[in-house]
């Protein structure tokens, strides 16, 4: 398995055209035979691991492109001012100036495509730290509901997103509150990404009134209907053939918007994706498949559940695109690309996304039975999407470490008190059981134990 | 043993005896997320005892077409709640294939198990009681154990029997149920109910974890002098209708507990029969207290569950109809 893996990768690494970047990088190939054996760390896809080892190794070379692309783009963003400097104040040209490319080390793999994705991100000081902030967010969240959960504070089943971070962000960065999105239970940090607050997530997996879905949905079911966000689904596999309905809605109305149906390997070999898979690209629908492949579906890996394990070329007719999910920027890019394919009326597009989680598949699983301590560190190490992004913010002097520390203190104190407040929230309220089952309500009576007082009586 | 030990003990003695039948199912190999099948791929090998992808649909399909060729094939559905994608499966493959080929072929050889039921803490998708939907299927047979000894012998009469088995067990008492189990190859006859206690005033029918709750309800009626039998129907469908008849007709009343929703749930099913045949011995209107017409919740879990209180409400009702 890992065999054919490896060489389908070979195929396209020989088959992508060069850029002026990517030639000094070291080429996939030479690392493709560093693991080998059969123990379970030379499964992995090191590939994406040891292109950011050196990566990291030729920092210098890599952060800063070389001389013809920084020139290109200097001269773009020095042009305007130029021609409108009396109306920019001096702030503006502070921020001008800072614009930032950023290298993305690991290529993308392509599935009936021509064009790939960009391989540098354009950002700025602003963005950086959005970005760093709404990540911080996502993983201390996810932290607290770790310890809420054994305190049995949150009860039920609880799926957290940790690891996965860079995935939601960048998404959100190419995409605006009328793109929708749909996805399976592991939601909290695509809740957030959609502009969902922390309150209302924690107070959801508490099953306090003021959550999202008032208390009654739990952790896997997170909604934001303002903002497109459709949730927040517990069966896996449902999120394609919903997405696709949600697709076809969007080109009936002809907005100019896409939808995110998201799945995870797991779900990969669910029949009813092959169906809606189908439909969308029959009917030539504005869909973006998203495979978060985190590599793991509950404790099986993803080499012993699938026959091939990659999903984003699974189609014959459908185009994919492989990106590593690790890195915000990329994704980003990828995303970008795809919503134009997708709005170019060209049909779906898949977009497999090389992501890990750090915890277990939920909170009764302890994540080390079917994958070694050594391999979450190491991944930790080397590709948190979190320390990505701080080594280039502290390359670029946008922040010191002593503010990022701050920062960090800062955003677990918000995140430690929205938790607190979530707890002193409210539940729900009796009758609320029998609410929502049906638009006018099933009539339901229910009594008390002594049969005297009607304990919930609905009209 | 607990209840998922009897059940690893049931698999283990059919593996052992019938060098033709499988276990396999998500996540079965090491032992499964309930710890059903621990052991029993060391002892058997990966070739009897193996992992399937997230295809419920793929897995029950599967599972056919090996019974189909004279295998026992025991699939495992790693919980009820996701047992729907297979539904099409079961009920148009599964059941009708004895009857349209004129018993040229049959799936008597397959044996689905599922764990269902409330947990405490399951919500919407880890804790329904998906029976009544397979009790309406003619060519399956439906079977809940409510304890670790019953769970071992009516696990191999399912296996051994003839005929597509849905066996659900209830998950609340995979570790809580402990009883002492015969190590024997036994089974238990399918189709036959059991009177788990004698009474004269009121009869109560249930199945699985359910069993438990209104065994405590008897009890706190008998204080007050309410004498109650309680029978476990062990199988669904085809259900032994002659023990509950003879039942009704000696104590007149009867209260039917599942804790799937009450409309369209089995027990409508039983009071419908009953009311047939018993119309004239009957003192009291047939009582259902079952779980009510909502999704099964989250946080409202003890208030949409029929807990004791209210079968202990309903009895003496009933009785003083």
């Amino acid at each position: 398995m890992k065999k054919g893996c490896m060489s389908s990768t070979m195929k396209l690494a020989a088959s992508f055209p060069l850029t002026k970047s990517s030639r000094s990088l070291p080429s996939p190939l030479e690392f493709s035979t560093q693991s080998s054996g059969n123990n379970i760390e030379s499964r992995i896809p090191w590939r994406a691991w040891t292109s950011v080892k050196n990566h990291h190794g030729k920092q210098q070379e890599h952060m800063r492109p070389p001389s013809g692309t920084v020139a290109a783009y200097s001269a773009q963003s020095e042009e305007q001012p130029q021609q409108q400097e009396e109306e920019r104040t001096a702030d503006e040209q502070k921020t001008k100036a800072r614009e930032i490319v950023v290298e993305i080390p690991v290529d993308y793999d392509l599935h009936l495509l021509e064009s790939a994705p960009s391989r540098s991100s354009v950002t700025n000081s602003e963005d950086l730290m959005s970005i760093y902030h709404e990540m911080s967010v996502i993983r201390r969240m996810e932290i607290t509901a770790d310890m809420l959960f054994k305190s049995q504070q949150i009860r039920g089943f609880c799926h957290l997103y940790d690891g996965q971070e860079a995935v939601c962000v960048g998404m959100e960065k190419a995409l605006n509150f009328d793109d929708s999105v749909i996805t399976a239970y592991r939601d909290h940090g695509i809740f957030i990404g959609r502009g969902g607050t922390i309150f209302e997530a924690f107070s959801e997996l508490m099953g306090k009134r003021t959550g999202c879905a008032n208390g009654k949905g739990g952790s896997m079911h997170l909604y934001k209907r303002e903002n497109n966000f459709w949730g927040g689904w517990g069966i896996v596999g449902t999120s394609p053939p919903l997405g696709t309905g949600l697709a076809f809605a969007h080109k009936y109305l002809k907005k100019p918007n896409v939808v995110v149906a998201i799945y995870g390997d797991g779900a990969a070999n669910q029949g009813q994706l092959y169906e809606a898979q189908n439909l969308a690209a029959l009917w030539e629908l504005p869909i973006i498949f998203l495979i978060e492949n985190n590599h793991f579906g509950m404790g099986t890996a993803e080499w012993r559940a699938s026959k091939k394990p990659a999903y984003y070329d699974r189609i014959s007719y459908i185009p994919g695109v492989k990106a590593d999910g690790m890195d915000v920027f990329a994704i980003k890019e990828a995303f970008q690309y795809c919503k134009e394919y997708c709005l170019g009326g060209k049909g779906p597009i898949m977009l497999e996304a090389d992501t890990y989680r750090y915890h277990g598949h939920s909170m009764s699983d302890p994540g080390s039975t079917y994958r070694t301590r050594n391999e979450i560190q190491g991944i930790r190490r080397e590709r948190d999407p979190i320390e990505h992004v701080r080594k280039i913010i502290l390359q670029e002097e946008i922040a010191t470490k002593e503010e990022l520390k701050d920062l960090d203190k800062q955003i677990r104190r918000e995140v430690e008190d929205a938790a607190a407040k979530a707890r002193e929230a409210e539940q729900p309220r009796d009758d609320e059981l029998f609410a929502n089952i049906y638009k006018k309500d099933s009539g339901l009576i229910a009594y008390g134990c002594d049969r005297k007082k009607t304990h919930i009586q609905m009209p | 043993m607990n209840l998922f030990s009897a059940i690893n003990n049931a698999l283990y003695t059919a593996l052992d005896t019938d060098p033709r039948s499988y276990v396999f199912g998500e996540d079965v190999g090491f032992g499964g997320v309930f710890r059903c099948t621990v052991g029993l791929r060391d002892k058997f090998g990966r070739s009897r005892v193996f992992n399937t992808p997230l295809c419920e649909q793929g897995i029950v399909g599967f599972g056919i077409g090996l019974a189909s060729m004279g295998n026992r094939a025991v699939a495992e559905i790693q919980f009820a709640d996701y047992i729907y994608p297979a539904f099409d499966q079961i009920v148009n493959e599964a059941a009708k294939y004895r009857y349209r080929s004129g018993n040229m072929f049959n799936t008597g050889g397959l044996t689905i198990r599922a764990p269902y039921g409330a947990v405490g803490h399951g919500g919407h998708y880890h804790s329904q009681s998906p029976e009544a939907f397979f009790c309406h299927v003619p060519g399956i047979k439906v079977v809940i154990p409510r304890s670790p000894s019953q769970a071992k012998g009516l696990l191999l009469a399912s296996i051994r029997d003839p005929n597509p088995v849905v066996f659900f067990e209830p998950k609340l008492l995979y570790r809580m149920a402990v009883e002492e189990v015969s190590e024997d190859d036994y089974t238990l006859p399918l189709s036959s109910a059991e009177v788990m206690r004698e009474g004269s005033d009121i009869t109560l029918v249930g199945w699985g974890a359910q069993l438990t709750i209104m065994e405590q309800a008897c009890t706190e009626a008998a204080k007050d002098g309410i004498s109650c039998e309680l029978i476990d129907l062990r199988t669904l469908i085809p259900w032994d209708q002659e023990l509950v008849e003879a039942s009704v007709n000696k104590t007149g009343r009867l209260l039917v507990s599942h804790e799937a929703p009450v409309t369209g749930g089995f027990g409508a099913e039983i009071a419908a029969y009953i009311t047939e045949r018993c119309f004239l011995r009957l003192e009291a209107p047939i009582v259902r207290v079952c779980g009510l017409d909502t999704p099964f919740p989250l946080v409202f879990e003890p208030f949409y569950l029929p807990t004791k209180n209210k079968i202990l409400d309903a009895i003496k009702a009933a009785v003083q109809f």
